[in-house]
């Protein structure tokens, strides 16, 4: 007896909701061996837009947020993860076509590297910032601050551990996040969505864009209020076009990476999207 | 030089406070008044050492310190002879030189004051007429440690002496213990006793003794007071208690005269007093005066140096603008 | 006479011996540059002081390649330890020839002597010395073990603080291992090349430092050399966004240190002498030749008149006049064309209505001269308010509360610098907190010291100059996957972002790279 199954509808996330794209547009999204798998939505240049908006709009929140709670937020999101591991797992399976071993080593993988990350958000400022010595009667720190916005082409060969890999860095700083997931595995992208907006992730610190990185990712490198761009799945696109248009707003650029190593965990990483502020403040006893 | 009346400065206090000099009100006030940051206070004051003052602005300088100070000797081993000895240097404090100006005054202990009196003969008057003051120190100087009542006969002693001022020490623990209104009324009643049977009074001039208050804050609020209290002179140190005058101190008490000039359109003198012992350290001090509350306070009644060793100095100094070639310790004379 | 209208002090010039020409420094040499050689002039006096090389993209290219055979050949396989010590001989060089080194720079640039006195040349002998200790320290500069130099760095610096400049793209690059080919601004190349004959006395080995000096194109064709690894630029925002485009897909790495607009917001609470001070020396330091000048004053609304009144009477006591004369406060404005601006600027602040002040001072007949303007009234919307003036004009707008100032403050597309003025901590703390800005001074403004990082967020530009972070800006990690990795992270293969860049669309990079340069050349 086999029973009828209930096909999920994938959407975008934006601003902590599931909405279709505005363009009413999909696209097929297929297995390896070229069978239908789903519709996704396919992004139009609105959709980055109110992405930034919502992204915009979250990083008070989420900067402003103790280290200690993001930290903690961001290992929920790992629990939640590590509770929904089988949906991943037949998920990749099913779209990249690999074995259950190897999907599942994916998923470990990807849930490990968000364990490590959400790790850091409480101890990356007292490795990245630092007292200073200055030859004065000042108090005087430097602490890394998130950068704002962080627009993301996530590593499009790989459905879940490219994607944890260029969002999670950037999180765990306090930035907000609009990610183009990869075109021909979006849908782990959207599950991870689903996962983030039942994980005590405030609206609008990741929003999740799936259609053609080609198309949107202009938009994203262009719009003024956008503060870094992280390029990391951008080899195939025109990326230099992309890190050009940057250019006029001065955003932080991280290049390219390509290869099974590509947003590899660092510190770099966390690093690339924050600014260091330094504070001055007089001292005396009179 | 003739002090404020009594009546007016209480009047004056008065309004500014709008209430009674009592510790709450005094409290109110001067902790209402803007803070002050250390750091930025003494950066302005080395950025104002920093000023080059030559040739003919130094020449004018040298005279002008000279015309301002208070040529001083508080010491327990005084005597009628010693000062005898100061006065004649004031008068003519380099006989090679006969253009060397006068002083303004010479600064004696209360029982030294007949003896300076009587050494000055015709040249005790006003320094702002170019004669010279005796101004008496009092009030249990330098500690202040003792009666109102004793504080007040010390003072009307020098004044009926024939003391033109008289140099009062706050009472610091007082003032530390937050008991503001007692050291208003202390100072106010100090302001009385100057008074002379003629109506007239002689100039009051408040030790503040800063190295005591520590903070410039509480020099601050010390200053406000002193003059709310009616002093017409704020004074920073006895020279018994380290540090005494520094050049940050004064900026911020010119600072505050600056500011109570501004409020009630009334001047009020500033004297720094110890520590002072360079020509190079006291231009620094008149480009402070100068460039804080104008150069019009470079004068006998706005402006003093409480010194001893500095006057030699300046001859020094003097002498060598004169000549061309340095001079030496043997060419001025020691008292 | 007035004592205030002090005799003049000025400093002697005996002290300099210059020559009557200046090459370019090549290899460890003064060589003949292929342009057409200009004129440096003083900007007080409008006098010539010497004639400057010219380079072109040919001698561009020759120090390119002098800076590359020696970081191959000699400087990549020094010990940190050596390099440390060229870099200390270099500071006590220049503390050595101190004076000799200010009077140059105030006479190139303009500024007064007893800010390159007690401020630039001060400074640049401390960061040779802080650099010099890290030279040997690298696996502490927060990269992890082993960090390894970029290479070749393009180095282009302003003209507000020549020399000074000069140390902080210099002292780091040398410390972590990089050779330097540094473009000094077309107006002020003096002191740089000074210091060319410095590095000659340290005995630096040829090619580790390179100076070319020339206008625009000479820094275009540096940066877009493709032989240069690292590029390190300070000056306009317009500049550096150009800047960035010329070096998009490329394998450079940059540091941008741009324009600012910064805050200076004085509380009802400050303290308010100090606060007048800071604010003086916010925006009439360096006649406003600075970056993170605070252009923008933000006043509590309740001590706005009180506050524009003490600053006036303050101003009046400012010293405008030769920069040689050590009383001066105010110099003269670097250029024809940095003075055109200013003007330009403050007509348009008064045509949109703010009030204009200025302090009434004498200007000297020849050279270029601003006198220390106020405008009152500006609101958020005028142009002075968001425009870097690059000059002594301070825009004054009020506020009502702590939201309000960081709203204002902020909003704005630099974010180089601010300052905050209050006697209350928890105040101070948290709004520096929310500032969007590099360096946050409270309770002071316009300190600058080697060990504390320097740089801005969004259009001020990027990365850090200045501290720990300064020499990471001259690193990169020995390789991704070293001991900062996750567990299980796999090993990096050959795949690194440099490797890619090479293999990508080589006719579109082209053709943008000529879009760039165009914007470059100003």
């Amino acid at each position: 007896m086999s029973r009828l199954a209930v096909p999920k509808t994938y959407k975008l996330f934006i601003g902590g909701a599931f909405p279709r794209s505005e363009s009413g547009r999909t696209y097929e999204v297929v297995k390896a061996d070229g069978a239908f798998l789903a519709n996704a939505a396919k992004a139009s240049r609105k959709d980055a837009r109110d992405a930034i908006v919502a992204a915009r709009g979250a990083v008070a929140g989420w900067a402003g947020a103790t280290a200690y709670n993001r930290g903690q937020v961001l290992y929920r999101v790992a629990e939640v993860l590590e509770g929904r591991r089988a949906q991943f797992v037949a998920e990749i399976e099913d779209a990249e076509g690999v074995s259950r071993a190897v999907a599942g080593a994916q998923v470990d993988e990807a849930i490990d590297r968000w364990v490590w990350y959400a790790g850091w958000a409480d101890k990356f400022a007292q490795v990245a910032g630092n007292a200073n010595p200055v030859a004065g009667p000042y108090f005087n720190i430097s602490v890394p601050e998130p950068t704002g916005v962080v627009a993301i082409v996530a590593p499009q060969d790989s459905s879940l551990v490219g994607l944890v890999s260029a969002i999670a860095p950037a999180l765990v700083a306090g930035n907000s996040v609009v990610v183009v997931a990869s075109e021909r595995f979006p849908l782990s992208a959207i599950s991870l969505a689903e996962v983030l907006a039942t994980s005590d992730v405030p609206k609008g610190v990741v929003n999740v864009l799936t259609g053609s990185p080609a198309e949107i990712a202009p938009w994203l490198a262009s719009h003024a209020d956008v503060n870094a761009l992280d390029l990391v799945g951008a080899g195939d696109l025109d990326w230099i076009e992309l890190e050009f248009q940057a250019a006029d707003t001065l955003k932080r650029v991280l290049r390219p990476e390509q290869g099974p190593d590509a947003a590899a965990p660092s510190l770099e990483r966390i690093r690339a999207f924050t600014e260091t502020k330094t504070v001055w403040h007089t001292k005396s006893l009179r | 030089m003739a002090g404020t009346t009594l009546v007016t400065a209480r009047e004056r206090a008065l309004a500014v406070l709008g209430g009674d000099p009592d510790d709450a009100t005094l409290r109110r006030y001067l902790h209402g008044i803007p803070g002050v940051d250390a750091v930025g206070l003494e950066q302005r004051a080395a950025a104002l050492g920093t000023r080059s003052i030559k040739t003919s602005s130094k020449a004018w300088a040298l005279d002008k310190i000279i015309s301002l100070i208070d040529l001083t000797t508080l010491e327990g081993a005084d005597t009628p002879g010693k000062v005898r000895s100061l006065v004649a240097k004031a008068m003519n404090p380099d006989p090679s030189d006969p253009s060397t100006p006068r002083v303004a005054a010479v600064c004696v202990y209360g029982d030294m004051v007949p003896y300076a009196v009587e050494a000055l003969g015709a040249a005790h008057g006003d320094p702002d007429d170019g004669a010279i003051s005796v101004a008496a120190v009092a009030t249990a100087f330098p500690s202040g440690r003792s009666s109102l009542e004793i504080k007040l006969a010390d003072t009307a002693e020098a004044v009926a002496a024939g003391a033109d001022e008289i140099d009062m020490v706050i009472d610091r623990g007082a003032f530390l213990a937050g008991r503001y209104g007692l050291v208003f009324d202390q100072i106010a009643a100090v302001k009385e006793a100057c008074r002379r049977p003629d109506g007239t009074s002689a100039s009051l001039k408040v030790i503040l003794e800063t190295g005591e208050l520590v903070t410039y804050d509480n020099v601050r609020r010390a200053s406000w007071l002193s003059i709310l209290a009616g002093g017409d002179f704020i004074k920073t140190s006895t020279g018994k208690v380290q540090p005494a005058a520094t050049l940050p101190v004064t900026l911020l008490m010119l600072e505050v005269v600056r500011d109570w000039h501004r409020l009630t359109g009334h001047r009020v003198g500033v004297k720094p007093a110890g520590g002072i012992r360079s020509s190079k350290d006291a231009i620094k001090y008149l480009v402070t005066v100068a460039e804080t509350v104008g150069e019009e306070w470079l004068v006998p009644h706005l402006f003093r140096f409480g010194a001893s060793s500095l006057l030699n100095d300046v001859l020094l100094q003097r002498q060598k603008l004169a000549t061309g070639h340095y001079s030496g310790a043997d060419y001025v004379t020691i008292d | 006479m007035s004592f205030l209208e002090y005799a003049p002090a000025p400093e002697s010039r005996a002290i300099l011996s210059l020559r009557d020409s200046y090459g370019l420094f090549i290899d460890g040499e003064f060589v003949a540059g292929r342009g057409t050689p200009f004129q440096t002039i003083s900007p007080s006096s409008e006098e010539r002081i010497a004639e400057i090389a010219d380079a072109n993209e040919q001698d561009v290219a020759d120090a390119v390649a002098a800076a590359r055979r020696a970081y191959d050949r000699v400087w990549s396989r020094m010990s940190g330890r050596d390099r440390g010590k060229y870099l200390f001989r270099i500071a006590r060089l220049v503390q050595e020839r101190a004076r000799e080194l200010a009077v140059a720079e105030s006479l190139d640039n303009g500024k007064p002597i007893k800010e390159s006195r007690d401020v630039d040349v001060p400074l640049v002998a401390a960061w040779f010395f802080y650099y010099a200790g890290w030279a040997d320290k690298l696996d502490h500069a927060g990269l992890g073990a082993d960090p390894r130099a970029l290479g070749v760095a393009a180095q282009v610096i302003p003209w507000n603080f020549p020399l000074l400049m000069l140390a902080w793209k210099i002292a780091p690059a040398l410390a972590a291992g990089n050779t330097v080919v540094l473009k000094p601004a077309e107006t002020t190349p003096l002191t740089a090349l000074l210091f060319a004959e410095i590095l000659q006395q340290a005995d630096l080995p040829p090619g580790v430092v390179n100076i070319v000096t020339g206008a625009g194109d000479t820094g275009a064709a540096l940066v877009a050399h493709p032989d240069v690894d690292k590029v390190a630029f300070t000056g306009s925002t317009a500049v550096g966004r150009a800047i960035a485009k010329q070096i998009a897909g490329t394998h450079k790495k940059a540091t941008l240190e741009l324009g600012g607009k910064a805050a200076n917001i004085v509380f009802d609470d400050a303290p308010v002498d100090q606060a007048i001070e800071g604010i003086v020396n916010g925006i009439f330091f360096n006649q406003g030749h600075v970056c993170c000048a605070g252009s923008r004053l933000l006043v509590q609304e309740s001590i706005h008149d009180e506050v524009v009144d003490r600053l006036k009477s303050r101003l009046s006591t400012l010293r405008l006049g030769d920069p040689l004369d050590k009383n001066t406060d105010i110099g003269a404005i670097n250029s024809r064309e940095q003075l055109e601006r200013i003007r330009t600027l403050s007509d348009i602040g008064e045509a949109e209505g703010a009030e204009r002040w200025s302090v009434p001072c004498e200007m000297p007949e020849n050279g270029f001269w601003f006198a220390p303007t106020i405008f009152t009234g500006v609101e958020t919307s005028h142009r002075i308010a968001r425009e870097e003036v690059f000059g002594p004009v301070l825009s004054v707008l009020s506020f009502r509360t702590p939201q309000e100032a960081i709203a204002k403050a902020n909003n704005t597309p630099y974010g180089l610098s601010a300052g905050i003025w209050s006697d209350k901590g928890s105040r101070i703390l948290a709004v520096a907190d929310q500032l969007r800005a590099g360096v946050i001074w409270a309770n002071t403004f316009n300190r600058f010291d080697p060990a504390s990082p320097f740089g801005g967020f969004k259009e001020s530009g990027y990365g850090r100059e200045g501290g720990r972070h300064g020499l990471g800006a001259y690193l990169a990690p020995a390789a991704i996957g070293g001991r900062t990795a996750a567990p299980r992270a796999i090993e990096r293969t050959d795949a690194s972002a440099e490797a890619s860049v090479a293999a990508t669309k080589p006719k579109a990079r082209a053709r943008r790279a000529a879009a760039a340069k165009k914007g470059a050349a100003k």
